[in-house]
């Protein structure tokens, strides 16, 4: 075949548009998160032949289709599996894997904290929808208790799982949240979980407008977003609020949600985020927060360097090949117990 | 004393090493399977685990056992029953009576055989006085005190001492096999190269055995069994698993590729998995995934990415990886999916073999998903089959199914080194970087396969997936059309293969009275029956299939050529009906078994004179 020059420049966000329809449906979080995807990868100066995205099944999963890179669209819940092959065969591959809160979260339940647990440098990008939505409307490990869906026309009856308490249950080493109807948002979160050495996990509240539109309302919506999200940043104190009068101090080692100025709270009273902290105490309390009693936490909530696992696998590699003195099949074959037949 | 007075010059020998998991019998047939190798005989063994890994010491269930065939002329079994049975103890001797041949030699260590070993390996009566050993030449060696008393006085503590008792009974192996007792101390120093102490004691129990045996009368007779003749270079003993492995690290050399292996442990397919973590030096990536479908996803992953990759299982394990292997069939991405098989179903019979997994193999996915399906025959050529098997995946770009078995993964024979210039190409069928043009379900009209371009080439991105993909520009696509023309591609790429593996072949006279049918593991026993019976005068020829799927392209002349058929398989028949749907002309007569047992010689000599008679 013939060849033509294609040079190895710095991409730009041109180049990873496809062209090809983006079938979500009109109004789904998918869009915005397509964008700032792609406006984020020339940043990470990946060479674009270098980039792979991996997918379950979903309707985020159809994500590969609508970016231009190699793309790989897998099977229900195996993408994690995938990509961790992906990663050991060539480290110098960079791979994101986008899942949904069914595909990670349910039957590729596995896969997600063991990829966390080896920590294999990839991104994951978690679309927590709270819903099934490719099957139209069944409920999903992090649908919240007692939601009627097509699955649980009297309320579900199980408690939700929170993919940040996941993740550092496998002791994850990234964790970052953040919202499909924040582009400045989810473009900063996404440069640094490209930035990270290791298993980065990006949850993005999502949209699903067709079977739990507005189920993020109480987060994401706009007259209320300001007092009800806090946006974390590392070395930053915990401040909050539509006035940036409210911020997060520990009172008695309990977290609490405060107000500057009252009973005498200054700036210097709050948490200062510490997202390389490798005691993940403060990073659960993070996670955790819930509404009304907290705002919920956006941003890097926690980023520690750890080993990973292709590195140390490609180090063995190293070492084996450098110190074995059997460097090709004929010598194995030929090593250990030989015995000469003379016939 | 010595008194070696008459030698009988055997064709071949089977002996049976049995005792409790502690006792060492594992390392005494390796070692007097090493001694054979050594001065020329060809062997094979098979070892027998305990199916619990601490039942209790001296009870049947705890027995553990190591059968080494060896034999101046060529040797295709483990064999079907022992000339010579080691029995450490009541338990092992119950265990393997009905294994051993009539007027067998049973070697038994007399220290242990006691009320209270009788009554934990379940005897009511003493078998030394119950007449059941009668027309058996039985050795009472008092092999626990004598070797305690050398060990100890080597300085060993009693502990240690009593686990060079295997040494005594190796050096009576040596005496009554007229070996030089030089090759077993050298095995002993290499075992134990950095323990010089345990050398020294087990060389002393070593010779305190051979010295034994030349001084007792009911050892007055030795055996000698001749090297090969006409086996000529260098060889080595090599287990099914640990050929299958070099096979696939064979095959990634010669295809200028790395191995990944993704796997998670099973038996009998654990030791290719550990196996393969071992060469990292020649670049083999050993993947232990978090289950059976991590692995052949992590496989599929690394094919993606460009390596040979591998996923090594049994039974169950294959079960799992199905909707994966569709995957593979689907993104035509090569895939070589080792399924050692075992007894089944469910969790079965671990331990044990069977043959059952071949239509599991051929059809065990959803929708029409056609794999290439072959079969080793016998351990060492295991090598050569996995070896096929990553050509086959690799130059076809569509995934294969090696079955191997219990049987032969376990079992060792002798081993012609190959050379590796002499190996076939392998020849992946990869992409240039920027080739105009490109579309990732572009065919080559000689084998059908697409082309291989993976991350990290500049111009090829692409995207591939689990949905139905369009010809040619390989996009999704939903259009009735082209998936019966997909469908159809994926299935001719496959029958395709006929035209480039070898023709079937007949073992015995071309044509004849009665065709033996067999496939993968039971070829040393089907060999060695039909050979039997040829010698005899019988019209029978064998005909043994390693590639199922496709079937070599003349099949069905071979069978035409016979006036009956015989499948003889490990099943309730799976092969037999696979061929009654490709060749439905020809009637198909079965033996089967299912034991959890390999075939036996015996057993089958009986059926092919049966169906003989009725022709
Ligand atoms: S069903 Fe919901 S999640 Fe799926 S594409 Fe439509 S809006 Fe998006």
């Amino acid at each position: 075949m013939a060849t033509k020059f294609e040079p190895l420049s710095i991409a730009t966000k041109e180049d990873f548009k496809l062209g090809a329809p983006v079938k979500w449906c009109a109004g789904c979080g998918g869009h915005s998160v397509l964008s700032s995807v792609i406006n984020v990868l020339p940043e990470t100066g990946a060479p674009k032949e270098n980039i792979v995205f991996v997918s379950g099944i979903g309707c985020s999963s159809r994500f590969p289709y609508y970016i231009n890179t190699y793309g790989f669209h897998s099977m229900h819940g195996r993408a994690m599996a995938i990509a961790s092959g992906i990663k050991a065969a060539n480290p110098s591959l960079s791979v994101w894997i986008v899942t949904g809160d069914g595909d990670s979260m349910a039957i590729g339940g596995n896969h997600f904290i063991h990829i966390i647990r080896r920590n294999i440098n990839v991104n994951i990008l978690l679309f927590n929808n709270k819903i099934y939505g490719l099957t139209k409307g069944q409920y999903s490990p992090t649908t919240p208790k007692g939601s009627i869906t097509k699955t649980s026309p009297e309320g579900t009856i199980e408690n939700a799982f929170k993919p940040g308490e996941l993740t550092m249950g496998a002791q994850g080493t990234f964790y970052a949240r953040t919202v499909d109807s924040d582009p400045k948002m989810m473009r900063e979160v996404f440069a640094a979980a490209a930035a990270h050495k290791g298993t980065s996990v990006v949850e993005i509240l999502q949209n699903c407008v067709i079977f739990a539109n507005q189920v993020h309302k109480e987060i994401t919506g706009k007259d209320v977003r300001k007092d009800n999200q806090i946006y974390l940043k590392h070395g930053e104190p915990m401040i909050f609020g539509k006035e940036r009068n409210r911020g997060l101090m520990m009172k008695c080692s309990k977290m609490e949600a405060v107000t500057i100025g009252e009973n005498g709270i200054t700036e210097d009273d709050l948490i200062v985020h510490n997202a390389y902290d490798v005691d993940d105490t403060n990073h659960y309390r993070l996670v955790r927060m819930e509404l009304p009693e907290f705002p919920v936490a956006m941003g890097v909530i926690r980023a520690v360097d750890s080993t990973v696992f292709e590195s140390e696998l490609y180090n063995q590699v190293q070492k084996a090949k450098k110190e074995s003195k059997i460097k090709n099949m004929d010598d194995l074959m030929h090593s250990g117990n030989v015995f000469e037949s003379k016939g | 004393m010595a008194k070696k007075n008459s030698v009988i010059e055997l064709d071949e020998v089977v002996v049976k090493f049995a005792g409790d998991s502690g006792d060492g019998m594992q390392l005494t047939g390796d070692q007097f399977s090493d001694t054979s190798a050594f001065i020329g005989n060809d062997l094979s063994t098979f070892p027998d685990y305990p199916s619990e890994i601490r039942a209790p010491q001296g009870t049947v269930a705890g027995v553990s056992g190591f059968q080494v065939h060896i034999g101046h002329k060529e040797v295709s079994t483990p064999g079907d029953q022992a000339d010579v049975l080691v029995a450490m103890n009541p338990a092992a001797l119950k265990a393997n009576m009905k294994w051993v041949k009539d007027g067998a030699t049973i070697i038994i260590d007399i220290d242990n055989f006691d009320n209270k070993h009788y009554k934990k390996a379940g005897y009511v009566e003493d078998p030394l006085h119950d007449n059941s050993l009668e027309g058996y030449n039985v050795v009472k060696a008092p092999i626990t005190m004598l070797s305690r008393n050398v060990a100890t006085s080597a300085g060993l503590d009693n502990k240690t001492a009593d686990k060079t008792k295997n040494q005594f009974v190796a050096g009576l192996l040596y005496w009554l096999f007229n070996r030089d007792i030089k090759i077993g101390e050298d095995f002993l120093k290499q075992k134990f190269m950095s323990k010089p102490a345990l050398v020294k004691a087990n060389i002393a129990v070593l010779h305190e055995g051979y010295n034994y045996a030349e001084t007792i009368e009911a050892l007055s007779t030795t055996f000698h069994v001749d090297p090969v003749k006409g086996k000529k270079g260098l060889f080595r003993t090599i287990t099914g698993n640990q050929a299958t492995a070099w096979g696939l690290l064979a095959a990634a050399e010669k295809a200028g590729l790395e191995l990944y292996l993704g796997s998670y442990p099973i038996t009998p397919a654990t030791e290719i998995l550990q196996e393969i973590v071992k060469h990292k030096h020649l670049g083999a990536v050993a993947f232990q995934a978090e289950d059976e479908i991590a692995g052949i996803s992590s496989a599929i992953g690394a094919s993606f990415a460009g390596k040979l990759a591998a996923t090594s299982t049994s039974g169950p394990g294959l079960a799992l990886k199905g909707e994966a292997i569709g995957l593979a069939v689907m993104t035509e991405l090569p895939l070589v999916i080792v399924n050692v098989q075992r007894g089944g179903p469910s969790t079965g019979l671990p331990t044990k073999t069977e043959q059952a997994d071949l239509l599991q193999a051929l059809y065990g996915r959803n929708g029409e998903s056609p794999c290439i399906v072959i079969a080793a025959s016998t351990p060492a050529n295991c090598f050569n089959y996995a070896f096929e098997a990553a050509k086959l995946s690799l130059e076809h770009m569509t995934p294969v199914i090696l079955l191997t078995d219990s049987f032969l993964a376990n079992g060792s024979e002798l081993w012609k080194i190959p050379k590796m210039k002499e190996m076939p190409a392998i020849v992946p069928p990869r992409v240039e970087d920027n080739a105009k043009d490109f579309y990732p379900y572009h065919r080559d009209p000689k084998r059908l396969n697409r082309y291989w371009a993976v991350p990290g080439q500049p111009g090829l991105r692409h995207r591939i997936g689990g949905l139905e993909k369009g010809d040619v520009t390989g996009e999704v696509s939903h259009d009735p059309m082209n998936h019966q023309i997909m469908v159809e591609h994926r299935e001719c790429k496959v029958q395709k293969v006929a035209e480039f593996i070898p023709e079937q072949e007949v073992t015995g006279p071309e044509s004849g009275d009665l065709l033996v049918v067999g496939w993968g593991g039971s070829y040393g026993a089907l060999i060695s029956a039909v050979t039997d019976l040829r010698d005899e005068g019988k019209s029978i020829s064998l005909t043994q299939f390693n590639y199922i799927n496709p079937l070599p392209g003349n099949t069905e002349e071979v069978f035409s050529r016979f006036k009956k058929i015989l499948v003889c398989e490990l099943n309730m028949g799976q092969f037999a009906s696979y061929l009654r749907s490709k060749h439905p002309r020809f009637e198909y007569l079965q033996y089967n078994k299912i034991q959890g047992l390999p075939l036996f010689i015996s057993e089958l000599k009986i059926k092919f004179n049966e169906v003989l008679e009725s022709i």
